[in-house]
């Protein structure tokens, strides 16, 4: 099965919407994806039509919201793979995630003394919060190194795996070089070490397929605006044991059963980790937008994108002194260039006037650019919606940058 | 406007030349003050050097190092240009008078204003994304000057 880009474009609004007089080239689909209709009405039919909040009506909206919403519980358990809806823990996105892990990790499973690997390729998200955990009970943080094509050096990672490691958090799909880690092999690894494993799949998710039971993962985040859906809406998965075990991180209304003022207790699963009244319009519409995604097949997606990624390989490494970071033999999505001695904050400028939307910086991920000795990077990223004439306005709009600074 | 026209105006020659020859591209010997300046956004990252003079009333000579986009690098290299030689006080009016320019709170053609060849900047406020490329010389500049602890940062 191939995808129908033409007709998936038409459900893309901002697709058909000029941008500075010329037709938009989003080329920036792993900071955000764009949103398709089916999530914009979704979003707007629970404000308009049915807001009410869920759980704790008795009333025809609140009790409709609420369904709903469970209903998305269930469809995510089904997308990832999991075993049990209790195992799909709302939160706000992959940083919300990976921080409320580490909090609740804290002095249970990870104690003073104790080592988190995670690698040099990981977004920020998945550095600073395991870096302030440390700081705090004073675990250690080890990096297991990736070699110059930004693959992980499994070695090295053999190495520093010792019965002192408590946890392995490493992502699935880099954002910054594109790059598909051996997550089965190294989750193996980590608990034949006697470590648990996370991982952080915000770049993986609307990528490739991901099945938590096959991967045998402990835990898993990732962010519904990533995979077409609203900001402001993610997930953490966990292995229903751990989570049962782990104590609550944040507390208030719905993650309760008992309440006194001589102490309380807490609700089951997954209600026990989401206190509060959650976002509820951005979890139905991303339950839109992984109904989208489901009807279109992974593996339809994963076919396109490749395709497309290749050309767009090809059409970039014609263009002189354009250089590829992240050249790793497994890759997805993800094409991260340096022009010459052209600064990538230049480049995203000058393509910005030909309508193509590109990301330059750091991407979130400063280690990978030291690694690489680069200072920035300037990143072509695809999704379902690109067509391979997109990277041939790239190219042009590249080759004019190196024109306008010779 | 055309793109290359528009892109002229933020990118004009000037700037492409002191992107590719940075004036006073260097370490002062015997500065007196001197400054890291970083964009955590960006990763814009420059050191700036000044040596003021024994009665500290004047700037003798200011340098800098460090990389970053067209923008900020032509930025830092004119800036140097603006201050050497100039009394300590004018320095600071200047850099008053830059953040409005570049800021959009000041008309280089109709106020009254210090600013000579800086002027070419006034284009950069319709890129907001754009601005902090250009002042982060200044602000690391104005900092050194005051003696900031710390990295000075634009974010």
């Amino acid at each position: 099965m191939s995808l129908d880009v033409e007709k998936i474009r038409k459900d893309f609004p901002i697709l058909h919407r000029p941008v500075r007089n010329k037709e938009l080239v989003y080329l920036d689909n792993a900071a955000t994806t764009l949103k398709p209709n089916i999530v914009g009405q979704i979003v707007s039919d629970h404000y308009l039509l049915g807001a009410s909040n869920i759980h704790r009506g008795v009333h025809y909206y609140s009790e409709k919201a609420t369904d709903e919403y469970e209903g998305v519980r269930d469809q995510i358990k089904v997308f990832i793979g999991a075993k049990k809806r209790n195992e799909i823990i709302f939160t706000t996105g992959t940083t919300h995630s990976v921080n409320l892990l580490a909090h609740i990790l804290e002095n249970t499973k990870i104690c003073k003394g104790d080592e988190i690997l995670i690698s040099e390729m990981e977004h920020h998200s998945n550095i600073i919060p395991w870096q302030m955990l440390c700081q705090r009970n004073g675990a250690v943080l080890k990096v297991i190194p990736i070699n110059d094509d930004g693959e992980i050096e499994i070695e090295q990672y053999k190495k520093l795996l010792s019965n002192k490691t408590k946890l392995v958090s490493v992502v699935h799909v880099s954002n910054s070089l594109g790059s598909i880690n051996p997550i089965k092999q190294m989750c193996s690894l980590a608990h034949e070490a006697g470590a648990l494993m996370m991982v952080d799949a915000a770049q993986a998710v609307a990528h490739i397929e991901i099945d938590v039971q096959n991967l045998d993962v402990d835990f898993l985040a990732f962010s519904g605006h990533k995979i077409y859906g609203p900001t402001g809406i993610g997930v953490l998965y966990g292995k229903e044991a751990l989570l049962e075990e782990l104590p609550p991180f944040f507390g208030g209304g719905d993650m309760i059963e008992k309440v006194t003022f001589e102490g309380s207790t807490y609700a089951g699963l997954p209600h026990k980790f989401e206190a509060g009244t959650p976002p509820i319009a951005s979890v139905l519409g991303l339950g839109g937008a992984l109904s989208y995604v489901g009807d279109l097949g992974l593996k339809a997606i994963e076919g396109h994108e490749h395709e497309v990624l290749a050309y767009g390989t090809q059409k970039l490494l014609e263009i002189e002194g354009l250089r590829i970071i992240g050249t790793s033999k497994n890759k997805t999505s993800i094409i991260s260039f340096v022009l010459g001695d052209v600064h990538p904050h230049d480049i995203g400028t000058l393509v910005d006037q030909d309508g193509v939307a590109i990301r330059v910086g750091h991407h979130c991920t400063q280690p990978v650019m030291n690694r690489f000795k680069v200072p920035a990077t300037a990143r072509a990223s695809v999704s379902i919606y690109n067509r391979k004439q997109d990277f041939d306005v790239l190219a042009n709009s590249l080759r004019k940058t190196l024109e306008f600074f010779r | 406007m055309t793109t290359n026209e528009n892109m002229k105006e933020l990118y004009q020659s000037v700037i492409l030349d002191h992107n590719k020859n940075p004036k006073n591209f260097k370490k002062i010997e015997g500065h007196t003050h001197k400054q890291e300046g970083f964009n955590p956004v960006c990763g814009d990252h420059l050191h700036i050097y000044i040596k003021l003079s024994d009665d500290k009333a004047t700037v003798e000579d200011v340098g800098f190092i460090g990389e970053g986009c067209a923008i900020s690098k032509a930025s830092a290299s004119m800036m140097t240009q603006a201050i050497k030689g100039r009394p300590v006080q004018e320095v600071k009016d200047l850099y008053k008078d830059f953040h409005k320019l570049l800021t959009g709170k000041l008309d280089p053609e109709n106020d009254e204003n210090s600013l000579g060849k800086l002027q070419i900047f006034s284009g950069i406020w319709k890129y907001p994304a754009r601005v902090k490329c250009a002042t982060l010389s200044w602000h690391t500049m104005a900092a050194a000057l005051d003696g900031e602890a710390g990295i000075i940062k634009t974010e």
